[in-house]
C-alpha cells in the first residue's frame, strides 16, 4: 500500500487527491446530517399518526410509510432527479434543472430524509404501541386531553424504548448516502471511485473510504449510546448502562 | 544505433515466441482459460456499435465480433473447440479493476488505449480511431466550446473525454458546471431533459446515441477533436503468450481484409435493435491503423503526439 498519491496534485481544480477525499467526506456528512433532520421529524409525525384514533390522519401516514419503504433508494434517487422535474410544471421544473443551486446534493438529501423518515415512522410508531394502554387511560382519566397524554405520557417513554433502532437508522443513512451518487453527487464513495479511476490506487482509496465510513458510524454508535444512558430513567425499562 | 538494437531484440524475441504453442508450459491467462474451459468476456451496455445490448439482450457489436474471432484463434491454439464463453457486463469505471482482478480475461468494449491506462492493462492493436466531440440540443444554440461559457455539461465517469473537456474548462477558464454520470444512456438523458446543455463524448458513440434518440434530429455532434482516441481491446498487463495469440488473431483479420466485413456491418449497414445504419465510412486513420497494426497509446495530452 502506497499512500503517497494522496499528496499529489489533482488532475483537475488545482488541489490535492486529500482534497478530493475531504471533500467526499464533507458532502457525506452534509447529505446524512441534513437527510437524517429531515427523516426523523418527517417520521415521527408520521409515526405519531400512524397511532391516532382518527382514519382521516392515520390513512395517509400509512400510505406514506407503505410507498416509500417499498421503493428501492436507487428507484427513488433516480425518479427525484430525473422524472419528479419532467412531471412538474414546465416552469418549476426547467427551475429545477437549470436554476436551482445544487440540484443533486438537494434532491439527494431530500430522497434519503423522505426515505429514511418512512422507516422512522415505523419505529416511532412501535415504540408509542409497546406502552400498554392502561397508561394512555390513566393520562385520559387524570384530565389530560389525547395530545396532551401523547405530549407527557407515551412520548418521552416510547422516545426512550426506541433509542438502540433509531441508532441503526442513523447510521444506516451515512452508509445510504452513497447512492447519490447515482445522481452525481461527490460524496466519499464517488470520490473513492473517481481518484481510484484518476490514480489506478485502488486498494488504498478504498480502504481509506472504509476507515472512514467506521470512524463516522462508530462516533455516531458512541454518541447514541450517550444519549440513552443520559436520558434513562431510572427503574424503567431495559436499565442501559449501571 | 539504436535501430540496430532493437532489430536484434525483436528477433531474439520473435526466436524466442516462435515455439509452437502446445510445446510450452501455458502461463497466465490461457492456462487459466484451458484448466476452467471458460473464457470471460468483458462487454458494454450502450457502446453502439461497439460493444451493447440487442433486443434479445444479447451482448453485440463491431468489438463483439472481433472479440470472437479472438476467441476462435484461441479455441485452435488450445485445441479446445467446446470452450465456454462467458459474457460479463462492464462500466466505463468498473472495467479496468475487473480485468485487473481477474473477473475477465478480455475487454472487447469501446476503451480507448492510453499511454495512461497502458501502467495497468495491454491492448490488442488499435481497431477504432474516434475522438471527443459534444453532442448539443440543436435548439440550445451551442455552436461551439467557446459557447460553453458557464454553463452544465455532464460527462460520463471515468472516460477520457472527461479528462478531455476538463482540461480544456482549465486551459480556456470557461468556467462550465460539470455533473457527473455513471453510464452514457445516463448522460444523454441529463441532456435531453435540459439538465445539461453538452455531453463530451467519443463522436462515434455519439452518433450511436443520437441515432437511438426518441427525436435524433433534435440533436447534433460539434466541435472539432479534443482529443484522439484509438480503440482497442484490453487484456491484463504482462501476460505475452496470451497478448501473443490476440494481436496474432487482429492482426490475420486486418491482413485478410475480413475487418472490412465486420466494419461494413456494423457501420454502414442496419444494425439492431432499431435497425438505424450509421452510415460511417471508414476513417482515414483507421485505414492506416488496418494497414500497420499497432497498439500505440494516446498521449497524456490527450493527443497522439504530445
Amino acid at each position: 500500500m502506497d499512500f503517497g498519491f494522496l499528496f499529489q496534485p489533482a488532475f483537475s481544480g488545482g488541489g490535492t487527491y486529500l482534497d478530493w477525499v475531504l471533500s467526499g467526506i464533507k458532502w457525506t456528512l452534509c447529505l446524512s446530517v441534513l437527510g437524517w433532520i429531515i427523516a426523523f421529524t418527517l417520521g415521527s409525525v408520521l409515526g405519531i399518526l400512524r397511532t391516532a384514533p382518527l382514519a382521516i390522519l392515520r390513512v395517509p401516514a400509512t400510505l406514506y410509510v407503505e410507498l416509500f419503504r417499498n421503493v428501492p433508494l436507487l428507484v427513488q434517487m433516480f425518479i427525484w432527479y430525473f422524472v419528479v422535474p419532467e412531471i412538474a410544471p414546465k416552469g418549476a421544473g426547467d427551475w429545477l434543472k437549470t436554476q436551482m443551486p445544487m440540484p443533486e446534493f438537494w434532491n439527494g438529501v431530500l430522497c434519503l430524509g423522505t426515505y429514511t423518515a418512512s422507516r422512522v415512522a415505523e419505529q416511532v410508531r412501535a415504540g408509542i404501541q409497546s406502552i400498554p394502554r392502561g397508561q394512555v387511560n390513566a393520562g385520559l382519566a387524570t384530565g389530560l386531553t389525547l395530545p396532551q397524554t401523547y405530549r407527557y405520557v407515551l412520548l418521552p417513554m416510547s422516545y426512550r424504548i426506541i433509542i438502540p433502532p433509531l441508532t441503526t437508522e442513523f447510521l444506516t443513512i451515512f452508509k445510504n448516502s452513497s447512492v447519490a451518487l447515482t445522481i452525481g453527487v461527490l460524496e466519499l464513495t464517488a470520490q473513492a471511485r473517481q481518484i481510484s479511476e484518476y490514480t489506478f490506487q485502488t486498494f488504498e482509496i478504498f480502504t481509506i473510504a472504509t476507515v472512514v465510513y467506521a470512524l463516522i458510524t462508530l462516533t455516531v454508535t458512541f454518541a447514541m449510546r450517550w444519549l440513552e444512558h443520559r436520558t434513562r430513567v431510572p427503574g424503567y425499562i431495559g436499565g442501559a448502562g449501571k | 544505433m539504436l535501430r540496430i538494437h532493437q532489430l536484434v531484440a525483436a528477433v531474439a524475441a520473435a526466436g524466442l515466441f516462435a515455439a509452437p504453442v502446445h510445446a510450452q508450459e501455458l502461463t497466465g491467462t490461457l492456462k487459466k482459460i484451458k484448466d476452467t474451459g471458460v473464457i470471460k468476456v468483458g462487454h458494454r451496455d450502450a457502446s453502439v456499435p461497439f460493444s451493447y445490448l440487442d433486443d434479445k439482450q444479447r451482448p453485440v457489436g463491431y468489438g463483439v465480433d472481433i472479440c470472437m474471432k479472438i476467441i476462435d484463434r484461441i479455441k485452435a491454439d488450445l485445441k479446445m473447440p467446446k470452450l465456454k464463453v462467458e459474457f460479463v457486463p462492464v462500466t466505463s469505471q468498473t472495467r479496468i479493476p475487473i480485468l485487473t482482478g481477474g473477473n475477465i480475461d478480455i475487454e472487447c468494449g469501446s476503451t480507448t488505449n492510453s499511454v495512461e491506462r497502458q501502467k495497468q492493462v495491454d491492448f490488442a492493436p488499435t481497431y477504432f480511431m474516434t475522438g471527443t466531440k459534444i453532442i448539443v440540443k440543436k435548439s440550445s444554440g451551442i455552436k461551439g466550446y467557446g459557447d460553453l461559457k458557464g454553463k452544465t455539461v455532464v460527462f460520463t465517469q471515468g472516460t477520457t473525454n472527461e479528462r478531455a473537456m476538463k482540461a480544456y474548462n482549465d486551459e480556456k477558464k470557461l468556467g462550465i458546471k460539470f455533473i457527473p454520470s455513471k453510464d452514457h444512456a445516463e448522460s444523454f438523458l441529463a441532456v435531453e431533459t435540459g439538465r445539461a446543455v453538452a455531453f463530451p463524448m467519443d463522436d462515434i458513440l455519439l452518433y450511436g446515441l443520437r441515432a437511438n434518440a426518441r427525436n435524433p434530429n433534435d440533436y447534433e455532434v460539434i466541435g472539432e477533436f479534443l482529443s484522439d482516441d484509438p480503440y482497442a481491446i484490453m487484456m491484463r498487463k504482462g501476460d505475452p503468450a496470451f497478448k501473443k495469440v490476440v494481436d496474432g488473431a487482429v492482426t490475420a483479420l486486418y491482413k485478410s481484409g475480413e475487418i472490412n466485413k465486420i466494419y461494413t456491418k456494423w457501420f454502414q449497414s442496419p444494425i439492431p435493435p432499431k435497425n438505424i445504419n450509421l452510415n460511417v465510412p471508414m476513417s482515414d486513420s483507421l485505414k492506416e491503423a488496418i494497414k500497420n497494426p499497432n497498439d500505440t497509446g494516446v498521449g497524456a495530452c490527450g493527443k497522439m503526439k504530445c
